[in-house]
């Protein structure tokens, strides 16, 4: 690992003044990034990937950014808040299944007593070119540099939302639930404090691979709110992967239903595994309302989720896992059990 | 196609990496060395002041500088689970954790289960009478994150067990044993 100096934050204030990068851009030696649980960032910097000279520990904020509290208008979770506490809440599962099937689905035990929703959903692609800096051909790590999955071992890479300067998968799952539920994330940063809808937050890679998020130098996410409503208790999260715990989707749906009988009145989905960002899939929505949910109504949804759909080789199967993924949360969802 | 052929990460690819990177960060000035910070680390009940590097992790810190060696390096990425500990009662990886950061915070190891008349904690005697091992290597974190497991209750069922215990790998293959073993501990522990 290379040099870098550590500190804890005292406050929230200090933290902005001090932070001026948040997460954007991957590959160049920002002068300070902030630390959270760590399982992302410390990976990547003995990987010598990511390059801080300085670490803010922000943990000392969980009194303050750790909390979930629940109340008419919806949910809000701190950004401290670990992936374990969420999972495990009692209110969360019942209220919100899909958040709390999203974390628990995730990497272990042990990293979800470390890792942070704020730095979960900032989670960097498992991409191994990206990972592995003896590939000079990564745009996202090094810009304008190439792809080397292009051609490469993408059996794990994305179908949707690609470009021809990366194909990378983005890997998290709690995204997708935050995207399924319509959550606001809640931003401080030097100017102040802002949210925009959490759909908002991750970019496509387009031309610029290493620009995956739209938070802005300094800014820290401090929470997530996510608002009430009919469709957040029949929620569900599938998670399809190559041994049965401990890895990452290789296809996953998040989807949140509001019926009335048999018949569609509402419907989320999003989409992990299979795109470059968290995936909201609206068009597949659309397709669905109002209609009878079926599994030929489903099957017709998903064929829509994934019409553009491109390939590269080793990920072929990936629209057909991604389909028949889709398809089984809906009617799994469907089959809840609502108190 | 044929795919690149996947290199060893770290110290063979860094040079030509290094070579590719863009003038504008390859222009930056060289890292500095940051001294040592002085940190007084909980460990077993115990008081360690050590001074260390920055980047020195709480897995290097009790291998390396405290000669506690239970908690083993398996990966050190995070991966596998040998180094698991607990972290103010909560199950960690000590392979991901800087030192720095665990300071303030109470660290047990396997080296801090046994009582002070040297009598094992149930997940010990559990492992030793289930056969729960072969090499050992994974053993200590395995009986870490086993305690974690059922804190936390997540060992309701061999089920349960397998999920939650997915964090610790066994190279061996050990697993229905550690199974087993957690299911006997259990109740040993509830009633301690
Ligand atoms: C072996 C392994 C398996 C895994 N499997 C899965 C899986 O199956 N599914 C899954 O979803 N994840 C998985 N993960 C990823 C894991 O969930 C993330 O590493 C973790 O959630 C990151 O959170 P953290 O608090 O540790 O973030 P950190 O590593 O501390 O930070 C991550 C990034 O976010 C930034 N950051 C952190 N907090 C904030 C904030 N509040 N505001 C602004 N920026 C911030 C940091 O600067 C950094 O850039 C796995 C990880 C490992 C190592
Ligand atoms: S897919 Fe993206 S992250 Fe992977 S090598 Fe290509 S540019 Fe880099
Ligand atoms: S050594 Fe820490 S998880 Fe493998
Ligand atoms: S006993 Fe050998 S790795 Fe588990």
């Amino acid at each position: 690992m290379r040099p870098f100096a550590y500190e804890r934050v005292p406050d929230p204030a200090a933290a902005q003044r001090a932070v001026p990068v948040g997460s954007s851009s991957a590959a160049a030696p920002v002068p300070t990034m902030v630390l959270a649980g760590g399982t992302t960032l410390l990976d990547l910097m003995k990987l010598d990937v990511l390059r801080p000279e300085r670490l803010l520990d922000i943990r000392p904020l969980e009194s303050r950014l750790g909390a979930i509290r629940l109340d008419g208008q919806g949910l809000r979770l701190g950004a401290l808040a670990r992936m374990a506490q969420v999972a495990d809440d009692v209110e969360v599962r019942r209220e919100f299944p899909v958040l709390a099937e999203s974390l628990a689905l995730a990497a272990s035990a042990q990293l979800r007593n470390m890792a942070t929703l704020g730095g979960n959903v900032l989670q960097r692609t498992r991409c191994s070119y990206y990972r592995d800096v003896s590939y000079a051909a990564c745009n996202k790590r090094n810009p304008g540099s190439g792809c080397a999955a292009l051609d490469g071992y993408n059996r794990l890479h994305a179908v949707l939302g690609t470009s021809e300067h990366c194909i990378a998968s983005y890997p998290g799952d709690f995204a997708q639930a935050l995207m399924a539920l319509d959550a606001v994330v809640e931003i401080e940063g030097p100017q102040g404090g802002r949210s925009m809808p959490f759909a908002e937050l991750h970019r496509a890679p387009g031309d610029r691979p290493d620009i995956e998020t739209t938070l802005r130098p300094g800014e820290l996410i401090t929470a997530f709110q996510v608002p009430a409503g009919p469709w957040a208790k029949r929620s569900r999260y599938v998670k399809v992967r190559d041994r049965q715990s401990y890895a990452f989707a290789a296809a996953s749906a998040a989807v949140a239903l509001d019926l009335d009988g048999d018949r569609v009145r509402g419907v989320r989905i999003a989409l992990g595994g299979v795109a470059t960002r968290p995936w909201r899939a609206t068009d597949a929505e659309a397709a669905l309302a109002g209609q009878r949910l079926d599994e030929a109504s489903a099957m017709r949804a998903a064929e829509v989720a994934f019409r553009d759909a491109r390939t590269h080789g080793e990920n072929d199967d990936k629209p057909e896992l991604g389909r028949r993924t889709l398809v089984r949360a809906l009617l799994e969802a469907q089959r809840m059990e609502i108190a | 196609m044929t795919p690149p052929p996947l290199g060893r990460r770290g110290l063979f690819g860094a040079g030509a990496a290094m070579a590719a990177l863009p003038d504008a960060i390859a222009a930056q000035p060289a890292p500095q060395e940051h001294p040592a910070m002085t940190h007084t680390l909980r460990i077993n009940g115990r008081a360690h002041p050590v001074a260390l590097d920055p980047r020195v992790t709480l897995l290097d810190a009790l291998r390396e500088h405290l000669a506690l060696t239970g908690a083993k390096k398996g990966c050190d990425q995070g991966q596998c689970g040998a180094c698991t500990v607990l972290l103010d009662g909560r199950r960690v990886l000590a392979c991901l954790t800087l030192a720095a950061a665990a300071e303030g915070h109470e660290i047990t190891t396997i080296e801090g289960l046994a009582g002070p008349d040297g009598a094992l904690h149930p997940m010990q005697q559990a492992f030793l009478d289930h056969d729960a091992y072969q090499c050992g290597y994974c053993t200590p974190g395995q009986i870490m994150s086993a305690i974690g497991c059922v804190q936390e209750g997540h060992a309701e069922s061999p089920e349960d067990i397998r999920e939650y215990m997915s964090g610790n790998l066994c190279r061996c293959a050990a697993y229905p044993n550690i199974v087993a073993a957690i299911e006997a501990a259990k109740p040993q522990m509830q009633k301690a």
